[in-house]
């Protein structure tokens, strides 16, 4: 490098580099230091405990029972909103087929992916209000109502969307997958429209079907995207806050109910940080979180590798 | 679109395609069924879509006994004084909140995240690699494993309840993907401006804002609207970050954060079109943008996936 261009680089560098080692960097390595001690976080007093954290964390039934959520969203959200996802975009892509033999997209493709996508720039605050309103235990609710005007559902006893153990979990992946598919779609149409085209007529010339076409030449050129929404949706199943603590019920804080059947890690973790003022205890869980997320990823990645194909 | 296309090799792995041609009737009519069939499909889910969205704001028109009665009546009086009602009960607090933070922290934001990626892109220098990984990890972590040590960070700095805390902390959080982005941008520029620039006797700064920073505009606008989007809609970072600290400490909470503590009140006051208008007053600047941007929004969006 010439002279002057060190103190240009370092002038540069200094202030993003100074702002993302305090407020990013740092505190991700703190919180494994913490999540040793017994931190209550009024003071700046706490005791080192080793380990004692994380075998609390073995016993505490509440965060098990959380894990297990996020172990439930992580095999179900991915798997629908991906499946959803492809099917609508293989549709748009190539569902018509034009008189000539060719393979083209659904007449007014253009206008369903802006449709479908913009429920991705909603934020997930508006979408707990909204799925509050349609998942509303009267008359007044939106499904409720549709329930009850078709006849499915007794007027004097709608379901309980968001208070039955049993469907509080499935109402709130609905949102989720509400919220995803649009985006997802996108994501491979954008990876469909890189195939040449002349792969799909020599495929037509040889007479493959539709199915054919799309397990034996789509599916396959797509699979580094669909591997990518896998590990992004895994993150989005691991997270899963804003939804759990707006839209169940309150336990304390936070949400997770009926009795912590929504609970997940992140809404057990922020009760013991800002409600029991656990701060180490938390840390611990942030920890475990970080865990899974890293072996979510390598086990994706590692499971879904296939030879990559180049065209 | 990252995929690189090679001329070669035009047949896909695997078997070849089974060769067993349908008559050219037959064809016609699987053609005919599967596009009523998908278009039926497709046009469903666009009105799973459509429909909540147009019903809760049609609700905000109705009043609250309207709302808890059936979800299907229309409602009778079409005034916007719920929308001034909602504005007045915290709704333009909030929303001006949101503001004040975003008119600082995006700029801010794309002027240090392209200042580093610009650096790391095109002036190698010992470990300027590990550096860009170094940013890059960041988007891999979860927040939630943050959260804890910056509440006592923020707090020490004597920022939290504070617009520039927040600013601060969203600029530090946007830094991965913008340095990625910007970083990926500045690489595909050609070196021959940047040597005319510096022949003619232009200074590194002076390159960078005067002939780098103009060339890369198409980026800097995913970018932007990205970071837009992604600041406008956050809602952990201040949840944490900006709660009153004492009695006396005014409320500066955002508009995702407002909207969810109206929601969480509703059990003690119900006040349901204030709310509901409220959702649609934060909806409408998100359409705006979406909708105006739409092209840039979902190549900025998946682009930043794919790699």
């Amino acid at each position: 490098m010439r002279k002057g261009q060190y103190r240009f680089v370092t002038g540069f560098l200094l202030v993003p580099v100074a702002l993302y080692l305090i407020f990013v960097i740092w505190p991700y390595i703190q919180t494994i230091g913490y999540s040793l001690t017994d931190w209550k976080g009024q003071s700046q007093t706490f005791r080192f405990v080793g380990l004692d954290n994380y075998r609390a964390l073995f016993q505490d039934d509440i965060f098990l029972e959380a894990v297990w959520h996020n172990i439930l969203f992580l095999i179900f959200i991915p798997v629908i909103t991906i499946l959803l996802a492809l099917f609508f975009a293989f549709m748009l892509n190539a569902g018509g087929r034009s008189r000539a033999g060719g393979v083209r997209g659904v007449e007014g493709a253009a206008f369903y992916k802006i449709l479908y996508f913009f429920p991705q720039v909603l934020s997930l605050a508006i979408l707990a209000v909204l799925f509050n309103a349609v998942y509303r235990s009267d008359g007044g609710g939106l499904l409720n109502g549709l329930l009850i005007k078709t006849g499915l559902v007794d007027a004097d006893n709608p379901v309980e969307w968001l208070n039955e153990p049993n469907m509080v979990l499935w109402a709130l992946m609905v949102v989720v997958v509400w919220h995803g598919v649009g985006f997802y779609l996108v994501l491979f149409s954008a990876a469909m429209q890189s195939i040449p085209r002349d792969i799909y007529e020599a495929a037509l010339i040889d007479g493959a079907s539709r199915n054919q076409s799309f397990f034996r030449i789509t599916l396959p050129l797509l699979w580094d995207s669909v591997q990518t929404a896998w590990v992004y949706l895994g993150i989005v199943a691991m997270d899963m806050f804003v939804l759990v603590s707006a839209m169940t019920q309150n336990m304390g804080a936070y949400g997770g109910g009926p009795d912590h059947h929504s609970d997940v890690m992140s809404t057990v973790m922020m009760r013991n940080f800002l409600y029991y003022g656990k701060s180490g205890y938390a840390c611990a869980m942030g920890v475990v979180m970080l865990l899974l997320t890293l072996v979510l990823s390598v086990v994706t990645l590692r499971a879904t590798r296939r030879e990559r194909i180049e065209f | 679109m990252s995929t690189p296309i090679k001329e070669t090799a035009p047949a896909p792995a695997g078997r070849p395609v089974a060769r067993t041609p349908l008559p050219a009737g037959g064809r016609r009519g699987e053609g005919v069924v599967l596009n009523a069939f998908s278009h039926g499909f497709l046009a469903l889910w666009a009105l799973l879509i459509v429909l909540p969205l147009l019903w809760l704001v049609l609700s905000s028109f109705k009043t609250d006994a309207q709302i808890g009665g059936s979800a299907f009546g229309w409602p009778r009086h079409w005034s916007l004084d719920v929308f001034a009602r909602a504005w007045g009960k915290g709704i333009g607090d909030y929303f001006l909140n949101t503001v004040i933070v975003l008119v600082f922290s995006v700029p801010l934001t794309m002027l240090l995240g392209s200042m580093a990626a610009y650096v790391l892109a095109r002036y190698p220098f010992p470990g300027s690699r590990l550096l860009y990984y170094f940013f890059v990890a960041g988007a891999m972590f979860p927040v939630f494993l943050a959260l804890v040590p910056l509440f006592f960070m923020v707090k020490r700095l004597d920022m939290l309840n504070t617009y520039q805390g927040l600013v601060l902390v969203y600029i530090a959080y946007s830094m991965p993907f913008t340095v990625f982005f910007m970083h990926a941008f500045f690489r595909t520029l050609p070196t021959a401006v940047f040597e005319a620039a510096v022949l003619d006797g232009a200074s590194h700064t002076r390159t960078f804002f005067q002939v780098m920073l103009p060339m890369a505009k198409p980026g800097l606008i995913s970018v932007g609207i990205f970071n837009t989007l992604g600041q406008w809609n956050q809602f952990i970072l201040p949840t944490v970050l900006m709660q009153p600290q004492s009695g006396s400490d005014p409320e500066r909470y955002v508009l995702t954060q407002g909207l969810i503590q109206l929601n969480q009140q509703q059990g003690y006051a119900a006040d349901l079109p204030v709310l509901f208008a409220g959702v649609t007053i934060a909806m409408i600047p998100m359409l705006v943008v979406y909708l105006s941007f739409q092209r840039q929004v979902q190549a900025g969006l998946t682009s930043a996936t794919l790699k």
